[in-house]
């Protein structure tokens, strides 16, 4: 086996998600590596058969199949390192989002202090915050006990205390959680991460320690009042969920094994790429990436000041995806739909949808159910998200999306549209980019892979981001501006690297695209009417070197924020017209 | 590519675990016959607590108040019973505020579990113990005809099967339901109306196995007393024809429906079983099968939503459908003569 990956080691990431099971095969071609092939299966976390790795298998055989050499051997194990026949992988990493939604007891000091950044560190997991415990929490001890009991947690994140500040209210809050797990069988009882005040480990080893089957220490994510450090206890937390699915899924350990502890949640490796990314981003707007798939939405987000990664089950599409109405209406998801579709259908369609997550839309109607769903969801994510983004990012308005200067997407909303345009217009619905942004899509779910590969090798995800497995969409400018529709916003003209000259009238209300081809620049120059602010200023025009992709030069005059017509079948026209403009339909 | 099975079978093999959610006492033998209805294990639960700090209430340290404490862990202790006195001329008394068992002792504190209720674990199935879960439960067989749904509202029982449906589309209608179907369980079609279902309540039926739910009727379908099957999902939807064939030919047997929520994770299903005579144990069915041209199979999405129909070819490679996905796909020939393809993860398989 060769001694570093670096040296061309051939690497497998494997994906097991809520619905679908990707194999990965990343290797060295003309001495940089490149993302070779993939297969797919569906997962296998469910009964009938309730284990994992048969889904890996089953993944791994589809892609060796297309690649023509053995990766598994006759006993159904991974042939590892490769072998001289030409057979085999030296290396495997593995993500993880199948899974129930982990139900997770939040505990801290004060509200928006430790609670909060106890509530930002459950949130960058696939957990749900069932319960809440405080110091001005009223509740009596022995309530919170029977709370605790009565939502039978698999996770209890506990912050609070600065390091050196308060110990004894943070004991007194440990008391109802040592006696809750007590009283819970032993099978049922909760993982523990204690992220407090580092001076109390001693303590909160006697007092919950015997009780917990699994008691993880990070260094305290408030070690001051004015200072949040969130990434020791995240990666704390990354390996906790692991193994909790461990306890969970069967198979999870064999994968483990297989890759010698290489095994990530899905959203951590996702958000550790977002952290690399935005070390490499010299702008000074920021990096975003979203996925919305079955399990959850995830938004995670890079700045200069600090990085951000939040998870949202609540808002994924497979199994939770009834629950959707605990937070939206069905006429907020219908405004979304290019089709006449009746409350009542749509409410059925969520549920019918939620019983059979891996299900996939047949039809056109369901394909548009299917796309509102998912632009509701994502955009009550990103709405979400944004309370954990640093008030200093750079921004047009307050209350808009701040300014990035990439959008990276990916999921099995995004990566099952069957033209980029479809997937473009949903996050342009949902996420309502402002300014000047270069769009990606990740049709191959390949950037988790890449930060669960990181670990083992930090050349392989920088090669492979280069090398052109993502498909960029365009440069997309959104103007904030506020007029009356089909008044002219901005005029723009691109001149191409060939001396040609394409230009554009962006009117209020409508979508334009000017051609562009991947991996072709361009100079725009606009001209800001009405005020319209793309990051620049209000009205201020200029020159900006702008790149191609498979749709151009994106325009979006339709406002920010998103401004649809409130008449449903003048909205539902121009839903249509939109799409048809940038080749989503 | 593997398929997922719902199981409509005229006879079969089947075999239940059942076990408590917690450690109790299995009141069934190895061998013994069990009626679905009959407890075979038992528990004692509690889902409140009191937590008494002595040491605060006698104004003492944690170490004084453990010598005072007169209590042990496991104690039943009634309301009012003196459970720690203090020192002094006029000493203190902490007492129990309700009956209780004493679950924890000590740092001066008691905790006592009180409200304490029996959980009953029903057998579920008719049919032969073959197996003791120690502590927990059994492992019951049985042989006869199996349906299984999609949603259930967590409740058991067992009755005769009244077709009250006329057809797979029927619906379930107030004025369809008399004093005649008492104790029954009834094949009832589509359900859209919360007076049907507390009708049913206040009859009151053994059971409901229904085709299809509106999704506004799963909080008063929770609440109903009675089991409740849905074997469609939500919606307006008829009842695939085979499952309405199974069960309707089988009216007026005793039926059993266990209403069980369905859990992906587990496999736990809601189902109905109706008991049959055998003279030798029938195969078990299978719980996964390989996609191939010739099965029966139920579509579960639109198209066709809920048909059923047989496989005609499984084109290689990945089909355009419709939509404008693309996915690897079959050729379904339906039980209405019209062929469409459909995605292989909208499928499954029907046996």
């Amino acid at each position: 086996m060769p001694s570093s990956l670096v040296d061309g080691n051939s690497l497998l990431a494997v994906d097991i998600g809520a619905a679908n099971t990707r194999a990965v095969l990343f290797d060295v071609v003309e001495g940089e590596y490149r993302f070779v092939v993939s297969g797919t299966a569906p997962s296998t976390a469910e009964a009938p058969h309730k284990d994992v790795s048969e889904g890996a298998r089953q993944a791994i055989k589809s892609l060796q199949t297309i690649l023509g050499k053995s990766l598994i051997d006759g006993t159904g194990n991974l042939i590892t390192p490769s072998q001289p026949n030409g057979s085999g992988v030296d290396a495997l990493v593995v993500t993880i989002s199948a899974g129930a939604t982990i139900k997770a007891v939040v505990v801290g000091l004060l509200k928006d202090v430790s609670i909060e950044s106890a509530r930002r560190l459950t949130e960058s997991t696939y957990a749900r915050i069932v319960e809440t415990i405080g110091m001005n929490d009223h509740r009596k001890p022995e309530q919170q006990i029977d709370s605790i009991l009565r939502v039978r947690p698999d996770l209890i994140v506990i912050a609070g205390g600065t390091d050196g500040g308060a110990s004894r209210s943070i004991k007194k809050l440990l008391e109802p959680i040592g006696l809750a797990s007590f009283l819970m069988p032993e099978e049922k009882r909760p993982a523990v991460l204690y992220a407090g005040n580092e001076k109390l480990g001693d303590e909160v080893k006697t007092l919950v320690g015997s009780l917990a089957p699994l008691l993880h220490f990070s260094p305290n994510v408030r070690p001051s009042l004015d200072t949040e450090d969130l990434e020791p206890a995240q990666r704390e937390l990354a390996h906790m969920i692991v193994s909790i699915r461990k306890n969970q899924l069967k198979g999870v350990d064999l994968l483990d094994q297989w890759s010698g502890g290489h095994v990530l949640p899905t959203a951590y490796a996702t958000g550790r790429m977002v952290r690399f990314l935005a070390k490499m981003n010299s702008s000074k707007k920021g990096i975003l990436v979203v996925d919305i798939g079955a399990s959850a939405a995830i938004i995670s987000a890079g700045f200069k000041s600090k990085s951000t990664l939040n998870v949202y089950p609540q808002f994924g599409l497979g199994e939770n995806l009834s629950g959707l109405l605990n937070y939206t209406s069905l006429e907020e998801i219908l405004r979304w739909s290019p089709f006449d579709i009746s409350s009542g259908a749509l409410r059925d369609y969520l549920y019918q949808k939620s019983l059979y997550p891996s299900t996939i839309a047949a039809t056109k109607e369901d394909l548009a159910m299917g796309h509102a769903a998912a632009r509701q969801s994502l955009y009550l994510a990103m709405q979400s998200a944004r309370r954990d983004f640093p008030r200093t990012a750079a921004a047009i308005k307050p209350n808009l999306t701040p300014l990035f200067e990439l959008i990276l997407a990916g999921g099995g909303a995004l990566s099952d549209a069957s033209r980029p345009g479809q997937s473009l217009l949903l996050l342009l619905d949902s996420i309502q980019p402002v300014g000047v942004t270069t769009v990606i899509l990740d049709q191959n779910n390949l950037l988790p892979l890449l930060g669960a590969a990181a670990s083992q090798n930090n050349i392989l995800p920088v090669q492979v981001l280069e090398s052109g497995a993502f498909l960029s969409v365009g440069t997309v400018i959104s103007a904030v501006v506020s007029a009356n529709y089909g008044t002219p916003i901005l005029r723009g003209k691109l001149a191409y690297e060939n001396g040609v000259e394409a230009r554009v009238e962006l009117k209020y209300g409508s979508l334009e695209t000017l051609p562009l081809q991947s991996g072709e620049t361009g100079k725009l120059t606009f001209q800001c009417l009405r005020g319209a602010d793309i990051g620049f200023g209000p009205g201020r025009g200029g020159t900006i070197p702008v790149s191609g992709g498979a749709l151009g030069v994106i325009f979006d005059g339709r406002g920010r924020p998103l401004d649809l017509p409130s008449d449903a079948v003048r909205r539902r026209e121009l839903i249509k017209k939109w799409n048809w403009t940038i080749g989503g339909e | 590519m593997q398929a997922p099975v719902n199981h409509i079978v005229g006879l079969t093999s089947i075999v239940r675990e059942r076990y408590l959610p917690v450690s109790g006492t299995v009141l069934v033998r190895l061998n013994q016959k069990v009626s679905p209805n009959e407890v075979i294990a038992e528990t004692n639960w509690s889902r409140e607590h009191i937590l008494l700090d002595v040491a605060r209430i006698l104004h003492i340290t944690p170490v004084a108040a453990e010598r005072l404490i007169k209590c042990k862990v496991d104690d039943r202790i009634a309301a009012k019973a003196e459970i720690a006195v203090g020192g002094g001329l006029f000493p203190r008394l902490v007492t129990s505020p309700r009956d209780g068992r004493v679950v924890a002792v000590g740092g001066g504190q008691i905790l006592l579990e009180v409200g304490e209720s029996k959980i009953e674990l029903r057998a579920g199935i008719p049919g032969i113990v073959i197996e003791i879960i120690p502590n927990r439960g059994a492992v019951i067989q049985t042989a006869g005809a199996l349906v299984q749904g999609i949603w259930g509202n967590g409740r058991i029982d067992s009755g005769a099967l009244v077709n009250l449906a006329e057809g797979p589309e029927g619906v379930l209608a107030v004025n369809r339901l008399d004093v005649s179907l008492r104790g029954s369980i009834l094949l009832a079609g589509m359900a859209r109306d919360a007076e049907a279902l507390k009708a049913a309540g206040e009859l009151p039926v053994r059971g409901l196995i229904l085709s299809s739910l509106y999704p506004s009727l799963i909080s008063v379908a929770r609440e109903m007393r009675y089991p409740i099957m849905v074997t469609e999902g939500f919606g307006s939807m008829p009842m695939n024809s085979a499952a309405y064939k199974l069960l309707s030919t089988n009216a007026k047997r005793d039926v059993t429906v266990n209403a069980e929520i369905y859990d992906r994770y587990s496999g736990a299903r809601p189902e109905a079983i109706i008991q049959l005579p055998i003279s030798s144990d029938p195969p078990a069915p299978r719980e996964v099968e390989e996609f191939a041209p010739g099965l029966q199979v139920r579509m579960r999405r639109p198209p066709a939503l809920g048909m059923i129909g047989t496989i005609v070819a499984i084109p290689s490679g990945l089909t355009v459908l419709p939509s404008g996905l693309r996915a690897p796909s079959a050729e379904v020939k339906l039980e209405n003569g019209e062929t469409v393809i459909a995605p292989l993860v909208n499928l499954e398989v029907v046996g």
